[in-house]
């Protein structure tokens, strides 16, 4: 870990560990799948070397017209899918406050009656013909990500007795290293579901709870057609700027 | 240029990726065929190279096959270079998403053999793979590595695997089965659990 020798990169001056108090327990017997599909050893801290600092580029051409519209890229031609139409922004952030530019977030979530289109989905709601349930996109220059989706409903789910998942959207996120790579889930402002669920409860902190509740953004709501829902998300941040040089030289 | 920058915000929290995450990063595998013309991280196309395949099962605490899961790789070229070409480009992006097929159980990776990434320190780290593991019930993705075991001359001076205790580095080692065929399981829990890093 010596900086004399360090000529390809710099060691000691890259991520800061994560915080694992912001994030969930592995373990956490009110959430049953997770009862045995939690290391119990501690995980061993690693010097980040190119391996870990570098990450899968995205460009533009792999994107598809209706990429960010759920509302229509599963749709039947003429057709769109059902439910609450809105709008979901924000802007992804590093921990250093910077935007991410030319990041790939990818979404999936359940249809407005709460139905997913999976094999292994068993819930009584229906399907949507006009509804597939995945969306993805570029962050721009600044950070700042957009789709359209439909809100998804709530549904019940084979855990305890009576569990109910609240209104949510998965997100998936890259940044430009492996080691900024998060999978979280959006939630919706006001839903009473929220404090009941296994899920969320994993989540010992609750403003770190809070920042995953998307907010009604009546100002990009767009009259006669959609709600707006802001959603702001923070990757891990380098702090050197080894991490900035890199980014430029991309 | 050596000004460090002190943290302001606060990562978001990771939440599990759920049973269905194939619905959002594998949607073609899923039967969701009308969104992407193709599932990402599928189809490299290496310059050079040996071409390996890398198969296993990952097993949960209780002995189960876990099924719902979701693999993704990352890797230099076989140079040890890692700024690599772009995701979906022809080029070799290092990239990979692996689910687990769901008849068999297992999964397979075809890649090529990396090269050797340098440490920190300058010196070369021993051939080696990233992974990271996210599944219903892993409530935050699982980063760990896989090594070689034809590799072992480079495996005993890599400065990952000396952090690692001897009696858990098989745990990262790959198998050869066969000609450029390796193979590795995945222990999220219990007996022989696989090591998993905190990069």
């Amino acid at each position: 870990m010596s900086e004399t020798k360090g000529k390809e990169i710099k060691t000691g001056d890259v991520f800061a560990p994560r915080d694992r108090e912001m994030h969930p327990k592995p373990y956490f017997p009110a959430y049953k799948s997770s009862i045995y599909r939690s290391p119990k050893k501690k995980l061993i801290m690693i010097p980040q070397s190119a391996s870990e600092l570098s990450g899968p580029v995205f460009g533009h051409d792999m994107f598809g017209n209706l990429d960010n519209d759920m509302i229509h890229n599963f749709a039947r031609a003429g057709k769109s899918a059902i439910g609450e139409r809105i709008i979901v922004h924000g802007k992804v952030y590093d921990e250093l406050g910077r935007g991410v530019p030319k990041c790939l977030i990818e979404v999936w979530q359940a249809n407005a009656g709460g139905r997913y289109r999976h094999v292994n989905e068993k819930y009584i709601a229906p399907l949507d013909p006009d509804f597939g349930g995945c969306a993805r996109m570029l962050t721009d220059n600044e950070g700042h990500y957009q789709f359209t989706t439909i809100r998804p409903g709530p549904y019940p789910w084979p855990n305890g007795p009576n569990d109910w998942r609240p209104a949510h959207i998965h997100f998936s996120l890259f940044g430009h290293s492996f080691a900024q790579r998060l999978i979280t889930q959006m939630y919706f402002e006001g839903d009473p579901l929220i404090p009941l669920c296994p899920i969320v409860k994993t989540i010992n902190d609750n403003k770190a709870v809070q920042r995953l509740v998307s907010k009604l953004d009546m100002d990009s709501a767009k009259p006669m057609d959609s709600l707006a829902y802001r959603f702001d998300i923070v990757l891990r941040g380098a702090n050197s700027t080894l991490f900035e040089n890199r980014l430029e030289g991309n | 240029m050596t000004k460090k920058l002190s943290k302001k915000l606060i990562e978001s929290a990771s939440q599990t990726a759920g049973p269905y995450v194939h619905i959002g990063l594998t949607p073609n595998f899923t039967g969701i065929r009308k969104v992407y013309k193709e599932d990402l991280g599928k189809n490299l196309k290496p310059a050079s190279g040996d071409v390996i395949t890398i198969s296993g099962f990952v097993h949960d605490g209780a002995g189960a096959l876990v099924r719902d899961c979701l693999l993704e790789f990352t890797q230099a070229d076989d140079n040890g270079k890692t700024r690599l070409a772009k995701v979906g480009s022809n080029g070799f992006s290092g990239f990979n998403r692996v689910p687990i097929d769901l008849k068999k159980g297992s999964y397979k990776l075809e890649t090529i053999k990396p090269g050797r990434v340098k440490a920190p320190d300058g010196s070369p780290q021993a051939p080696h793979i990233t992974v990271w593991i996210v599944a219903r019930g892993v409530n935050i993705g699982l980063h760990t590595r896989i090594y070689f075991d034809d590799e072992m001359e480079a495996n005993k001076v890599d400065p990952v695997l000396d952090l690692v205790p001897k009696a858990r580095r098989s745990t990262l080692i790959a198998k050869s089965t066969g000609k450029n065929k390796y193979q590795l399981d995945f222990r999220l829990q219990g007996e022989n659990e696989t090591v998993f890093f905190d990069v």
